[in-house]
């Protein structure tokens, strides 16, 4: 029977006192949203935190998806779910419902929260790298107000982020910008797997040119989940076949996979550059199809 | 600060209409609490991974996977198990539907089954095969091949409509 190890079990009942408590508790202490990647840890012993703080009740105050101005605001403890079935979300940013579509299963997904997702920084984290290629931004908060990271800044390692002992993260920010179109690509095992390599594509188009991108690559060591080489190869271009190769080469040659189980590093390094010239293209065709 | 790390929480939840309350250490898991502390064996003990989705149980109505739901986070909320699938009519239509259909060998996987294609079909009156499949997909058989599983589910979803339209 695998449980966690004990721990000293709170429960928060609004984003102060979740904060209150991690202050209280000290840096043994840890946010529990849905726990599906958490928990797993706890019963693996690779997490052992001495307390542990249910922030489930705060569903209601952090679970929302709304537009804020120019920025779609996805509240952390919004499940998988939530994203997927909110159609504010698809009509702007298909590229969260295609990663959603293919991050574990139905269940999980009624359980686990994108604020959770990230937090946990897993470097085969699917919404790491989408988020990272709609340049979205995470809104952290702790005692002394809140403060703002790129998600792109967030990971500063595998399972670690730049969120502080005592901070959480509230809300993610997308910049909602005219001629959007993304896409995502996912390379797995069997349905519901993490991903061997996967690739998120975003550009902005003007005047039939691409005006800003951004490569989101995952499982594949890329530093940050992007791949900026890429980005620069798009930017300011018309989109062409020669255009998509390149970014994609570039996006092979910057990322730095190991061979594991899931492959070896050099068909991990293939898949990176293929599936970021699929996704660019799905992207492309979505953004100029929102234009006409 | 001293703490007690075997802390004991209250948890209280309605299961199947009937409300319970019991400690658990913080560190329970709900698949536990269920069948140890309440004594309801019908919620399966499978891989311990939430992968293979034995030990499904519907929370306020949403299916999650018990052995990675910790006791104390579903303290004031209503659980559906497999014990309250039945009601006062008589078997639920999904049950039917796994009894008529041989959608079962063994059973292990069954409870599970059931209360994520109960939810399926809350959500999906008229599910195709392929929404069935999809739906089911965080549930493993070892036994079936899914082949009868899917005709139960379409064998509920049927009785289901058939029902509303005679009602």
């Amino acid at each position: 029977m695998q449980v966690p190890a004990p721990f000293g079990y709170e429960r928060a009942t609004s984003v102060d006192h979740a904060i209150q408590l991690l202050e209280q508790l000290g840096p043994e202490a840890r946010l529990v949203a849905g726990g599906h990647s958490f928990i797993p840890m706890m019963k693996l012993r690779l997490a052992q935190p001495e307390h542990v703080i249910d922030i489930n009740p705060l569903a209601a105050e952090l679970g929302t998806i709304s537009i804020d101005g120019s920025d779609l605001v996805i509240g952390a403890m919004a499940r998988h779910n939530d994203l997927l079935g909110s159609a504010v979300v698809g009509e702007h940013f298909p590229v969260l419902h295609d990663a959603e579509r293919v991050i574990a299963d139905p269940v999980v997904r009624n359980r686990g929260t994108i604020g959770g997702s990230l937090c946990q920084a897993d470097p085969a984290e699917d919404l790491s790298a989408a988020l990272s290629a709609l340049h979205a931004t995470a809104v952290i908060r702790g005692s002394g107000g809140t403060r703002t990271v790129a998600v792109r800044e967030l990971h500063t390692g595998p399972y670690e982020t730049v969120v502080g002992d005592a901070e959480m993260l509230t809300h993610i920010r997308v910049p909602i910008r005219n001629g959007c179109g993304s896409a995502y690509e996912k390379v797995e095992r069997r349905v519901g797997d993490w991903a061997i390599a996967a690739a998120a594509a975003a550009v902005w188009m003007d005047g039939g040119i691409i005006s800003d991108a951004g490569i989101g690559l995952c499982a594949v060591g890329a530093e940050h989940f992007v791949s900026t080489d890429a980005e620069a190869v798009l930017r300011g271009q018309a989109p062409s076949d020669d255009v998509i190769a390149a970014a994609a080469a570039a996006a092979a040659a910057g990322c730095n996979p190991t061979t594991d189980q899931r492959g070896p590093a050099e068909y991990k390094r293939h898949l990176a550059g293929e599936l970021t010239a699929r996704a660019l293209r799905r992207a492309i065709a979505r953004a100029q199809g929102a234009a006409a | 600060m001293s703490h007690d790390h075997h802390n004991s929480v209250s948890v209280t939840v309605t299961v199947n209409g009937e409300q319970r309350t019991a400690e658990a250490e913080g560190r329970t898991l709900l698949v536990h609490f269920l069948r140890d502390t309440l004594g309801l064996t019908g919620t399966h003990w499978g891989c311990d991974t939430s992968n293979c989705g034995v030990c499904v149980v519907a929370v306020d109505g949403v299916p999650m996977k018990s052995c990675t739901v910790l006791a104390a986070m579903v303290d004031g909320c209503e659980v559906t198990t497999v014990e309250g699938l039945e009601g006062p009519d008589g078997l639920h239509p999904i049950q039917e539907g796994f009894i008529e259909c041989h959608g079962l060998q063994c059973g292990y996987c069954t409870p599970g089954m059931m209360i994520t294609a109960k939810w399926l079909l809350e959500q999906n009156p008229d599910p195709s095969e392929h929404e069935i499949r999809d739906g089911l997909s965080g549930q493993l058989c070892r036994c079936t091949g899914y082949h009868n599983i899917v005709e139960a589910v379409r064998f509920a979803a049927d009785k289901l409509n058939n029902k509303e339209v005679s009602a």
